[in-house]
């Protein structure tokens, strides 16, 4: 990545509180650059069998024959070759808190997770630091019943045939750019499998943290929820801040198998000086339901697009999706809902903010194909600006190919309101205290739908987002 | 010598370069209720909004003080904090934001200290009680689907849980049926009290069958044209704004 001239650095976020990194060397740190001989080394450090290694290297030509994307967001200040590909500061997937080394665990303590885990606040915990994934623990009631939770890599290891059937059938190594270069070079990332008929009660948490510099992660996640069952999980990112750029290009796959329903709630707070480029999809079958909740605060740019495709009657999509664009942000991102089969339906909500020049953008697709009759979807997309200089586009696409189809769209671009403004202050609140209270409000749908204690950290990285920018 | 407790002085107020307001000057004194009344385009609101500090309004001569101290530099919410209270004609919804919430931050922000959750379910429901409204109310956002009805009524929970010095009611029994208006008018007789005063501003004479005004004046063109007891407001009722706008004309024209 490009390293800004030093009289420029990168404005840190006002008051991100994660900023911090850890000063202890990488056990391994490939040099930067991306070649064949980079993905085999990765390959070989897992010791990966050969169609991973295969794979990789197919996925590898996909993404040097593809053009960068001209849509979205400003790309061109990504540099893959100043990038580190591969960086490992441990050697061991630790499933006790108490041997993880001492300086990553008290990266998570500041982060607050293992506490979380102790008060019982989830069913499972993973972490992910740099490329590897150095901490996994699952209930071990929901273990005993058959459910998976663990690292990718792990799972290659000792799931490999399980892993094979489903990896890269939902995103195909092709499927974009950026995909491509995650499949070539993916590492860590979490593996979920729940049997028929269980149901995870409470949600399973990763927490992903980039520390070093000039690093790429690409973390790669795989869920299958077999017939029947349930679970939810979460995930939260941060990053310290460097004066130059990371990358971050995530793959997420989620297969919901018959009468399954899953939840993924995403609460992403990197800091704004990483490229945030993630591919997230999930295939729903016969009475799946399947819900992305997707909270995006932090990065330089984010382009994300969570993603359900229909593929069976009575399958159900969802995408809640709230983006918070700050000063020197751009955070693109959206929803794409698939109708492929008949009597399927979609909602998509979306909500963004943007101030103190930050720019917002929602870009949705929904997609029925001839034949899908009897689909019913609305989408709702909204968007506040908290002052002049910011920024809010909408870009709905929606291609209906069948005539027989409920389609409902919704969309507004507003500035927080005069009269809005003046009625809360005529109630004796300060002009700060107000426009928190009415952007509070705008966000309240997706908020409501968040676990407690996410709906509380959300609403808190809002509040700090809005103190830098309206003082 | 004590201040009078609401004084506005020879007040000019514009909008976007039009003058509304042409110097208007009345006195609240504690324990007052004065009705300003006026036909359409009269400045009534115009007048209420830019006592509260509405940004649109521009004070281009004279004075508004509380309690001696002048508060037109002040933004709406140091106003608000030192006691006076607008209930809106047209309250804005807030979608997303519940009343319960909202309430206690006003009240919070009106005290000077967070209001203990004890002692603020206590007053919320005493006043819900009071207005024959259901607790269920406070759990819907602010203003967002009410009821012509149901705003009137949120404006005068406010004014009770808020306790302001002086209260100023923009048009708040338009709109309401004669139930409605009874139940609104006896939430503002509740409040009343000697160490507060009440500002009417009403196109019709109704409310003041059931909150007996000290003062009425009559408003015409952004100035008080006349000043009197109750009986004027009936005076009003029987012959209309005609004779004092023709009045006022006249004035004009002889000037």
């Amino acid at each position: 990545m490009t390293t800004p001239a030093p009289e420029a650095p990168v404005t840190p976020r006002s008051e991100y509180e994660y900023g911090f990194h850890d000063d202890v060397e990488a056990l391994v740190k490939l040099p930067k650059g991306l070649s064949r001989e980079v993905v085999n080394t990765i390959s070989d450090i897992k010791e990966e069998p050969d169609w991973m290694r295969k794979l990789r290297l197919k996925a590898l030509d996909h993404f040097n024959a593809r053009p960068m994307p001209e849509w979205g967001g400003e790309l061109g200040d990504i540099d893959f070759n100043d990038i580190h590909y591969y960086v490992r500061a441990t050697d061991r997937d630790e499933s006790d808190w108490d041997d993880v080394p001492d300086y990553i665990k008290d990266t998570y303590d500041k982060l607050g997770i293992p506490e979380a885990e102790k008060q019982g606040l989830l069913a499972g915990v993973g972490a992910q630091y740099d490329s590897e994934v150095v901490y996994h623990n699952i209930r071990e009631d929901l273990e005993e019943k058959g459910v998976l939770f663990l690292g990718t890599d792990q799972a290659l290891r000792e799931y490999p045939d399980l892993v094979q059937e489903y990896f890269t059938t939902v995103i195909p190594p092709n499927d974009n750019k950026f995909a491509a270069l995650n499949t070539a070079v993916w590492s860590g990332g979490s593996f979920i499998y729940v049997p028929p008929g269980v149901t995870v009660d409470i949600p399973l948490q990763a927490y992903f943290r980039i520390n070093s510099e000039d690093m790429g992660q690409f973390e790669r996640t795989l869920i299958i929820a077999d017939e029947g069952s349930q679970v939810h999980y979460v995930e939260g990112c941060t990053a310290p801040i460097y004066s130059s750029d990371s990358l971050h290009s995530a793959v997420v796959e989620i297969v919901c198998k018959p009468g399954s329903n899953v939840r993924y709630t995403t609460i992403q707070n990197w800091s704004n000086n990483v490229y945030n480029l993630v591919t997230k999809r999930a295939t729903a079958y016969q009475d799946a339901v399947m819900t992305w909740v997707d909270g995006n605060l932090g990065s330089k740019l984010t382009m994300k697009y969570p993603a359900v495709y229909l593929m069976e009657p009575g399958a159900h999509g969802e995408v809640l999706s709230i983006a918070s664009a700050g000063q020197g942000q751009h955070q693109d991102a959206g929803a794409k809902i698939v109708h492929a089969a008949p009597n399927t339906t979609s909602v998509i909500t979306s909500k963004s903010l943007s101030m103190d020049g930050g720019r917002s953008t929602y870009r949705g697709l929904l997609k029925v194909y001839d034949g899908a009759d009897g689909c019913r979807s609305n989408v709702r997309c909204d968007a506040l600006m908290l002052d002049e200089h910011s920024r809010s586009d909408t870009y709905p696409v929606m291609e209906i190919d069948e005539k027989r189809v409920d389609i409902g769209h919704e969309a507004t671009v507003s500035k927080v309101g005069d009269e809005q403004l003046f009625y809360l202050m005529a109630r004796g609140l300060s002009e700060a205290e107000a426009t928190k209270m009415i952007v509070n409000g705008f966000v309240e749908p997706i908020i409501k739908s968040l676990p407690l204690e996410y709906a509380v950290e959300m609403n808190r990285l809002i509040e700090l987002q809005m103190d830098g920018a309206i003082g | 010598m004590t201040s009078p407790l609401f004084e506005i002085d020879a007040l000019e107020v514009a909008v976007e370069d039009k003058q509304i307001v042409n110097g208007l000057s009345l006195t609240l004194e504690p324990g007052e209720v004065h009705a300003i009344m006026g036909p359409n385009g009269s400045g009534k609101s115009t007048l209420a909004n830019s006592l509260m500090g509405h940004p649109r309004y521009t004070i281009a001569g004279g004075d508004i003080r509380l309690q001696g101290t002048s508060v037109v530099d002040m933004p709406p919410d140091e106003r608000a904090r030192a006691g006076l209270f607008l209930a809106f004609q047209y309250p804005t919804d807030i979608p997303g934001v519940s009343m319960i919430n909202f309430l206690r931050r006003a009240i919070s922000a009106r005290r000077g200290e967070e209001i203990p959750v004890r002692e603020y379910r206590q007053l919320l429901n005493e006043v819900l009680g009071r207005l024959q409204m259901d607790e269920q109310f406070v759990r819907r956002y602010v203003n967002d689907g009410f009821s012509g009805g149901e705003k009137k009524r949120a404006e005068i929970l406010q004014l009770g849980l808020l306790q302001p010095l002086v209260a100023v009611m923009d048009e708040t029994d338009s709109g309401l049926d004669i139930d409605a208006l009874r139940i609104v008018s006896e939430g503002i007789n509740t409040f009343h009290s000697d160490d507060n005063a009440i500002l009417l501003i009403t196109h019709y004479q109704r409310i003041l069958r059931y909150v007996q005004p000290d003062h009425v004046h009559v408003l015409i063109d952004g100035q008080i044209v006349e000043s009197g007891d109750a009986s004027l407001a009936e005076r009003l009722e029987r012959d209309g704004y005609e004779p004092f706008m023709e009045r006022t004309k006249a004035e004009v024209l002889s000037s």
